[in-house]
């Protein structure tokens, strides 16, 4: 079954001035659709750095990156926003919505971002704030919803267009543990019941009971493989 | 696409009231200069424009109406006997001074033509009759420059160089560029308050015979005729135009001050959209990092340079309206005709859109992975 993402031999560097930071060395992931991935580690490990790659936000230095089958490692810059696009949806820790539009706007631009517009962007996005329990906050704006509520617009917002991923980066660090609670549940209905491949960065302990594979970084490593590497 | 530009923009009314100002402010000062640069190139050969003839007869390389130099008037029986020629009639426009009741002097500009055939005489008469101009000493002036003049009347006497003369009629709206007012009155007594001799004109005037070729007339008349210059109104108009707006540097100073205020409004625009591109900097990156291409974001930050544009070019042709309307009265008139309203509309559009570039750059540079960082 072919991976919905697979990184290979991933290494990441940053230029600081004249100085390369290495950041990722040689990271092997596999992501399946219907299965959530816990990404942690401590600041610095790396997780965001591989979530952002394996989101086609950042290329990698070097290594292999295939999105549901497709090598992206390769392709030039301006080709990697239709991967993400088609393939991708992001949850990110400050929800990151449209303040100045409704939340039923805010999905309808996701939608339309897709192709997806007028009635149909109405009709799907209706669909998916039922989906994620805010049908009834539709015309809401972003400032008039519990930090709860914002996530799981922003999650509604993700699933627009049906991607194959979810990426989450650290979802519930700024809920309370009630509505941190809710929003992994959602994630892990995603990942069980819609077959999505959902990975979420976090510090957060209180969700590793939604996590069906928890992948431990540090320092740009993932951690097993750096304790084989050692041994 | 949800309406995201109109609401980026209405959502800080404040900034939006600092955007409308600017783009208010940078098109009002624009219909303002390039209205007066208008009114004043309209103004400097109105005389010429009105005389309502085909053909000017001007002493040899007179540059400009006010420099017309005397020639003998026995030219223009060669004109009357040149086929093509419908009509002719001398014609002076010459600078003299007016003395008020009080003894104050004033420079006034005599045009002197004949008030039987009524070539190059005034328009828009709004008191008397220009056929009054028939009486000896018999005078018009223009209503904006009665007070000037100190005219309060029609009837009253006042003196041009110690001779007589006396006001039978008022005109609305004929301005002279140089505010030295034009005092219309018959041939005859223009000679003698430009002090010419009698046997002396400034111009000819020549109106060409219907279905007549007016190049060739022209020609034919510039053979036969020694020592002057043979123009048509509109070369003659041209070259008065060009002398005073460009020879002078009035119409110059104008034209700069109408490109500062271009770039004026440019700068505040784009300075004000920037601001707001830049307080939505994150929501762009957000965009960016959902796969947005940059020209879906170049649409978000244009649209709203649009909507700008449009509404800040409503308010500043309200603005304009109630400014063109109190000039009209004043001593320089600024002129907004049609194709200038909407040349400024396009002007306006494309001025928001120069300022939206600066934003643009900005975006393009943007790096999604932005969202991911606190």
């Amino acid at each position: 079954m072919t991976a919905a993402i697979e990184v290979r031999g991933v290494t990441k560097e940053f230029v600081e001035g004249p100085n390369r930071v290495p950041v990722l060395h040689g990271v092997d992931c596999e992501v399946h659709r219907g299965e959530v991935v816990l990404l942690m580690g401590p600041s610095g490990s790396g997780k965001t750095t591989l979530l952002s790659i394996m989101g086609c936000i950042l290329r990698a230095t070097s290594g292999s990156v295939k999105i549901a089958g497709r090598e992206v490692a390769n392709l030039r810059e301006n080709e990697l926003p239709e991967v993400r696009l088609k393939n991708i949806g992001f949850i990110f820790q400050g929800f990151n919505l449209f303040p100045t539009l409704t939340v039923g706007e805010n999905v309808e631009l996701a939608l339309d971002l897709k192709g997806i517009r007028g009635a149909k962007a109405r009709e799907a996005s209706q669909r998916l704030l039922e989906q994620v329990g805010l049908s009834a906050k539709r015309d809401a704006f972003p400032s008039d919803l519990s930090g709860g509520q914002k996530q799981r617009v922003a999650v509604a917002r993700a699933l627009s267009g049906s991607p194959g991923v979810i990426l989450a980066d650290e979802p519930t660090a700024a809920l309370d543990s009630h509505s941190g609670r809710n929003v992994m549940e959602m994630m892990r209905d995603l990942a069980h019941k819609h077959g999505r491949g959902v990975v979420v960065v976090t510090h957060d302990s209180r969700v590793l009971e939604f996590g069906d594979r928890i992948v431990h970084m540090e320092d740009g490593r993932i951690a097993e493989q750096a304790q084989d590497e050692a041994a | 696409m949800p309406p995201l530009a109109q609401r980026n923009l209405m959502h800080d009314k404040v900034r939006l009231a600092v955007t409308l100002t600017g783009i208010v402010f940078a098109v009002v000062l624009i219909v303002v200069e390039m209205g007066l640069f208008l009114g004043f190139t309209v103004t400097t050969s109105s005389i010429i424009d009105k005389s309502g003839v085909d053909l000017w007869i001007v002493s040899k390389h007179t540059p400009y109406i006010e420099q017309g130099a005397a020639f003998s008037e026995r030219k223009l029986y060669q004109v009357l006997a040149t086929p093509g020629v419908a009509a002719a009639d001398k014609y002076i426009v010459r600078f003299a001074e007016w003395k008020t009741p009080d003894g104050s002097e004033q420079s006034v500009q005599i045009v002197g033509f004949d008030p039987y055939s009524k070539i190059g005489g005034p328009w828009n008469v709004v008191q008397g009759n220009v056929e009054d101009l028939k009486t000896p000493d018999a005078v018009m002036i223009d209503e904006l420059y009665a007070k000037k003049l100190g005219v309060t009347q029609v009837g009253e006497i006042f003196e041009i160089y110690g001779r007589r003369a006396r006001v039978v009629g008022f005109t609305k709206g004929i301005r002279a560029f140089t505010t030295t007012p034009y005092v219309f009155t018959s041939f005859k007594n223009g000679q003698d308050y430009a002090r010419l001799r009698e046997d002396q004109t400034l111009f000819i005037l020549v109106k060409a015979a219907a279905g007549s070729d007016l190049k060739a007339l022209q020609g034919e008349l510039q053979a036969r005729l020694r020592d002057v210059d043979v123009l048509t109104t509109k070369q003659f108009s041209n070259m008065t135009r060009f002398y005073w707006m460009f020879t002078t540097g009035a119409g110059v100073a104008v034209l700069i001050a109408a490109v500062l205020g271009l770039v004026v409004g440019v700068v505040v625009v784009a300075q004000t959209i920037y601001a707001t591109t830049m307080d939505h900097i994150r929501e762009y990156g957000t965009l960016k990092a959902m796969g947005a291409p940059n020209s879906y974001i170049y649409k978000v930050i244009i649209t709203q340079a649009a909507i700008a544009a449009v509404v800040g070019y409503g308010l500043a042709m309200l603005v304009s309206i109630f400014v063109v309307r109190g000039s009209q009265s004043g001593g320089a008139a600024i002129l907004l005709p049609l194709p200038m309203v909407v040349a400024l509309f396009f002007l306006t559009l494309l001025m928001c859109a120069t300022a939206a570039v600066v934003s643009i750059k900005k975006v393009t540079s943007l790096d999604p992975a932005m969202v991911f960082r606190g």
